[in-house]
Formats: C-alpha cells, structure tokens, sequence
C-alpha cells in the first residue's frame, strides 16, 4: 500500500465519521442533508481512490458521475419533502414534527 | 510535489467538512460545503478524472449550494441571541466530535503503518480520453437508470411545487 493511498483510507473514514456524527446529533432536517452530503463526499472520495489504487480512473469516473446525479437528485426531492415539512408544521426540527404520533 | 499538494487539499477537505458540520448558520454551513465540493473536485483532477471533477464543481459546489441556500432563505430570521444560543448549543453538541477524529486518525495510523511500503505510485494524469466510451458504450443500461432518476427528480419537484400552489389557494 503506498502512503497516498493510506492518506486517502484515512480522510474518508473521517468524512464519514464527520457525517456519521453530525446525522447523530442533529435535529435539523436541512442539516440532516447536509450530513448526507459530507457522507456521500467521503462515498465519491472512495470511488476516486478506488479507480487510482486498481488503475481503472475511467470506469471510477463514470461511477461517480452516476453517484453525482443520484445525489442530486435525493437533495432535490428531499429539499421539497424538508419544505413540504415546514409548510405543514412550521417547524424544522424533527422535535417538532408530531402530526404522525397519533 | 504532488503528494505535498494532495495532503494539503485532504486536510483542507476534512476541515472544510468538519466546519460544515459544526456551523450552527445553515448558510455559513452551505458554503463551508461548497468549498468541501470544490476541494474534492481539485483532487479529481489532480487524480486524472477531469470529467467527473467538472460534474462535481458544476453540480455540487454550484447547484447544491443554490438549492440549500434557496430553502434557507425559506425559513425564519434569528435574532443575534436565539443565533448565539444555538452556537452555543451546537458546540456542546460537536464537543466530542475532534476527540473522535483524532483518536481515529491515530488509531488507523497505527493500523495502516506496517503495511506503507511506497510514497505513491505514478499518477495517472493522462486524463478521461476513454470516459465517453465508458459511459455511452459499456453501461447504457446505467444511463438508462440515470435518465428514469433524473425524471424521477423532476417529477417529485413538480408535485412538490404543486402542492404549493394548491395551499396558496
């Protein structure tokens, strides 16, 4: 294993741990999608570390291209589920949200 | 070089997401997260992956950003001391969270140390020459599922902003 490679094992397992941790402890519902985002940031660093360690690049770089439309498109629908939410509760915060309890 | 290069923009890349993370303004944290896209897209490109690099800046660093900021402008102002009280809170909440990231770096430096024997191999610099047949050659079944994603999204906008409307009548 050479040491790039080490250093970029090691950023990954951080950025998941950044949003692994943030999704924990946040009530935010836009904040909750930013996690994901860090999350899938550390997913596309993967690919890209993947595609650089087995020397297949190209393949690794139509893989994340798929993974940055699939992203975009979660955010999208989300963002209006998120919007959706706040229109029907005036409230962000998953505290808040519960008109589901019964 | 391109080792000393990279290191730097992998920190900047786990800082900038650390600090997104910890930011209690959702508009601050947007950007932290633009900047975190535009670091990674760096990397691409240093890593020999152009196409996806400018995906990632265009898509990621742009039109995210836009979006996250589009549905903060949605919500509530803060006053200076309800934005004070949630950094406050949000610090409490994060306190943990550089402990965790050392102990983890540390832990995997140890793991990963025996098993270092090379800097870095050669990089692959000579660009996505081949990534257009790579997409539209060996997976168009891929493109297909992307295409029925990309409609889905549409669609789920749609109604969504339908929805709108018939609550502003």
């Amino acid at each position: 294993m050479s040491l790039l490679l080490a250093l970029f094992l090691i950023s990954i397992v951080l950025l998941f741990a950044i949003g692994i941790y943030s999704l924990l402890v946040t009530t935010n519902l836009i904040r909750i999608l930013v996690s994901i985002e860090i999350l899938t940031k550390g997913v596309t660093l993967l690919m890209i570390a993947a595609g650089y360690a087995t020397g297949k690049m190209i393949e690794a770089e139509a893989y994340v291209i798929t993974i940055i439309v699939i992203e975009v498109v979660l955010l999208a629908i989300a963002t209006g589920i998120v919007l959706g939410v706040y229109r029907d509760n005036g409230e962000i915060y998953t505290r808040g949200i519960k008109n589901l309890k019964g | 070089m391109n080792l000393t290069i990279l290191l730097i923009l992998l920190i900047g890349l786990v800082v900038s997401a650390v600090v997104c993370a910890m930011l209690s303004d959702l508009l601050k944290a947007a950007i932290a997260l633009a900047i975190t896209s535009a670091i990674l897209s760096v990397i691409m490109f240093i890593l020999g992956a152009p196409l996806a690099a400018v995906f990632e800046l265009s898509v990621c660093a742009g039109m995210i950003t836009v979006v996250f900021i589009s549905a903060c402008s949605m919500n509530r102002n803060r006053t200076k001391e309800e934005h004070a009280q949630r950094q406050k809170e949000r610090n409490k909440r994060f306190i943990m969270l550089p402990a965790i990231l050392f102990a983890l770096t540390a832990i995997l430096v140890m793991i990963l140390r025996p098993y270092i024997n090379d800097i870095a191999p050669a990089l692959n610099t000579t660009g996505g020459g081949n990534v257009q047949m790579a997409l539209w050659g060996d997976r168009q079944v891929d493109l297909l599922g992307q295409i029925v994603i990309i409609l889905t999204g549409v669609y789920g906008v749609i109604v969504f902003f339908k929805e709108k409307e018939a609550d502003s009548k």
